[in-house]
């Protein structure tokens, strides 16, 4: 499935500056959201970020759609920059081929709007002047996220359906331009689990039909699994590894990744899962040291580690790198 | 004779549109000691279960039928000012998000010997030695106690939660997605410490959750519910590897793991019922792939299928538990 690159990601890097209580003080703090993230993703590709919360993930994602603008590094799009890109007609053309899904769909759609109305605004901004071509997209559409007839849904409103119809729409407002790439962030994770295995498996048949790639960002290493085809793993900022995505899971390398993936409840109770060797808890990545960020909590890190600067990623296996000075 | 006996529990809520059908028919057992998992989707009348048992109902809530037999004692009946002095010291609850509802402007430590002195006759140094204790129980330094909720982590925050409702030292404390909002690492540590807890001092547990992972680590016995019925009962490893209600298989095969061979997630058509309006007969029937006629017409019987398999279904799958989870 994945051909030739479409996203590559290099030295992505966003600081927030944090407010201090000295009035008169001159120095700033900044939360290193994400620092030096470097990642591809091939076309028709689905990519992983997973980490816990305040990782960086969803940061990363709204960097990749342009909702905030990074501090360091370059974002191309099938070869184009668009760190550049900043306004009008060059703008409008990237948000015609990258969208972004949300993850709750109770927040998403605006509820003075109806369905038709919420998936045709895109096509409205991309210039598609003609309302019969717009329904026709819209009906299109609906039928593909799987809300047929389209008919019964198009002139509803947002609290006339349930989470996962919700999601649905948000899904073909997404879709409806015809996108090539799409940062999921978390779409199913507001949603119960019959409704979700539907959900997850509208997006991969989508990837199919539409021929996207995705960004899909969660939490849930257990959803992740059956999403995704490669993944990378995120702790403070930092990508710690990167690689196919059954690998990963089946064989971590990275002390943090392990004791991540130890630590995810597996539904059989017949299953001894092995014990999570880490201590402490996630400190804020504010004005972090120069060292390997995850040393605090390491339980394979010692004082050698903490004179060296934070790993770089390197290849351990084929495609599967990994950030760590004792790997 | 169990700790806790729930028979024919029927519950409804009042509601300008008609009335919302939140439990009907709910009878389980939970001994001394013994963790019990509830788990079903939203609504499906898990947590109005739970509120039904603390009495905690809103005025719109009506008990309509069953028995709540605590220790002996019929709760259902029992007038509010006796309930109190069980509800606390005999069945305690951690509140769904109940992280988020502690008072920002007040010490966490001084919110639980709040707690503590409504319903024990102890001084204020006494609660104090008493929530210094309960710290150390749930692995936090007790000198955290003088800082207040925003001070907390989300982990801590739950810790101290559980301390309050361990507090009474109850025979039973209802969880309510007690880790839900924590990220994986800091719940498999919770879970851990109550698990040991429960067995230090031989309380009860039940644990409410729509995640079915975290309910297969830490219960003995698994209740199901959909749409306000409990629909299998049985001991952990039974439901999960020899599941007969064709709601249990579905809800299993539509749930990742990390481990195992990596099939194919099986997608449930439909959606849970309106119990404004609950379909007649199996509630689950409509998104039901073996329903027959009878199904359509009549509430299958909740029974035992085998020594402690309960199942309410007109066409259990026995062939189902091979499908379900190789």
């Amino acid at each position: 499935m994945p051909g030739r690159e479409l996203v590559r990601v290099e030295g992505l890097t966003k600081y927030f500056p944090v407010k201090k209580r000295l009035f008169f003080s001159r120095t700033r703090s900044f939360i290193h959201a994400v620092e030096d993230v470097t990642f591809t993703v091939q076309k028709g590709e689905i990519f992983g970020l997973v980490g816990e919360s305040g990782c960086g993930k969803t940061t990363t994602g709204k960097l990749l759609v342009k909702l905030y603008e990074p501090t360091r590094g370059s974002i191309h799009l099938g070869g184009q920059d668009v760190v550049q890109i900043r306004r009008g007609d060059r703008l409008r053309e990237f948000r015609r081929r990258v969208q972004m899904i949300f993850q709750d769909p109770y927040e998403s759609l605006n509820p003075r709007m109806t369905i038709f109305d919420i998936v045709a605004e895109p096509l409205a901004v991309q210039g598609v002047r003609s309302l019969a071509e717009r329904e026709q997209r819209v009906a299109d559409l609906l039928s593909k996220v799987g809300l047929t007839p389209p008919e019964t849904f198009m002139f509803r409103y947002p609290h006339e359906l349930s989470g996962g119809q919700r999601q649905r729409v948000a899904i073909a407002r997404a879709m409806v331009v015809n996108p090539e790439f799409v940062a999921a962030d978390e779409p199913t994770s507001m949603l119960d689990v019959s409704i979700r295995a539907g959900v997850m498996k509208l997006l991969l048949e989508l990837r199919e039909v539409l021929n996207v790639s995705y960004l899909y960002i969660t939490h849930d290493l257990a959803v992740a699994r059956y999403m995704c085809d490669r993944l990378a793993v995120m702790y403070l900022g930092k990508v710690v590894e990167i690689g196919p995505a059954e690998g990963v899971i089946q064989e971590p390398l990275h002390p943090y990744t392990r004791a991540l993936i130890a630590a995810v409840p597996v539904p059989d109770p017949t299953y001894k899962r092995e014990p999570v060797e880490i201590k402490g808890d996630v400190s804020a990545p504010i004005d972090p040291p120069s060292y390997c960020r995850f040393l605090p909590r390491c339980p394979i890190g010692d004082a050698t580690c903490k004179g060296l600067p934070h790993p770089s990623l390197k290849e351990v296996r084929a495609g599967h790198f990994v950030a760590c000075h004792k790997l | 004779m169990a700790l806790l006996d729930v028979s024919h529990l029927t519950m409804h809520y009042t509601t300008k549109m008609g009335d919302v059908h939140a439990v009907d028919d709910v009878s389980f057992k939970v001994d001394v000691g013994q963790a019990l998992g509830l788990v079903g989707e939203s609504g499906c009348g898990k947590t109005s279960v739970a509120m039904s048992l603390m009495k905690l109902l809103p005025d719109n809530a009506r008990i309509l039928a069953g028995k709540i037999v605590f220790e002996g004692l019929d709760l259902v009946p029992l007038p509010e000012e006796k309930v109190r002095k069980i509800r606390w010291k005999g069945i305690s609850m951690v509140f769904q998000a109940a992280m988020n509802s502690l008072n920002p402007v007040y010490r966490v430590g001084d919110q639980i010997i709040e707690a503590i002195q409504q319903h024990l006759p102890l001084s204020i140094e006494e609660a104090r030695a008493k929530v210094a204790k309960l710290y150390t129980l749930v692995e936090m330094d007790p000198k955290l106690m003088d800082r207040y909720p925003h001070e907390y982590s989300g982990g801590m925050k739950q810790r101290a939660i559980i301390a309050m409702a361990l507090a009474c030292d109850p025979k039973l404390i209802i969880a309510d997605e007690p880790t839900t909002a924590l990220d994986v690492i800091v719940q498999d540590r919770i879970l851990h410490r109550i698990d040991e807890i429960r067995k230090e001092l031989n309380m009860a547990m039940m644990y409410i959750s729509h995640d079915i992972a975290v309910i297969a680590e830490v219960s003995d016995v698994i209740g199901v519910m959909y749409a306000g019925r409990l629909v299998e009962f049985a001991d952990t490893v039974t439901i999960f590897k020899r599941p007969v209600h064709p709601y249990t298989i579905a809800l299993m095969s539509a749930f990742p793991s990390i481990k195992g061979e990596k099939r194919p997630l099986v997608h449930l058509p439909g959606e849970p019922p309106d119990l404004l309006n609950p379909p007649q007969g199996c509630r689950f029937h409509p998104r039901c792939q073996y329903a027959t006629t009878i199904c359509r017409e009549q509430v299958p019987p909740y029974q035992e299928l085998e020594s402690g398999h309960y199942v309410a279904c007109w066409n259990p799958q026995r062939e189902g538990g091979a499908n379900a989870r190789a």
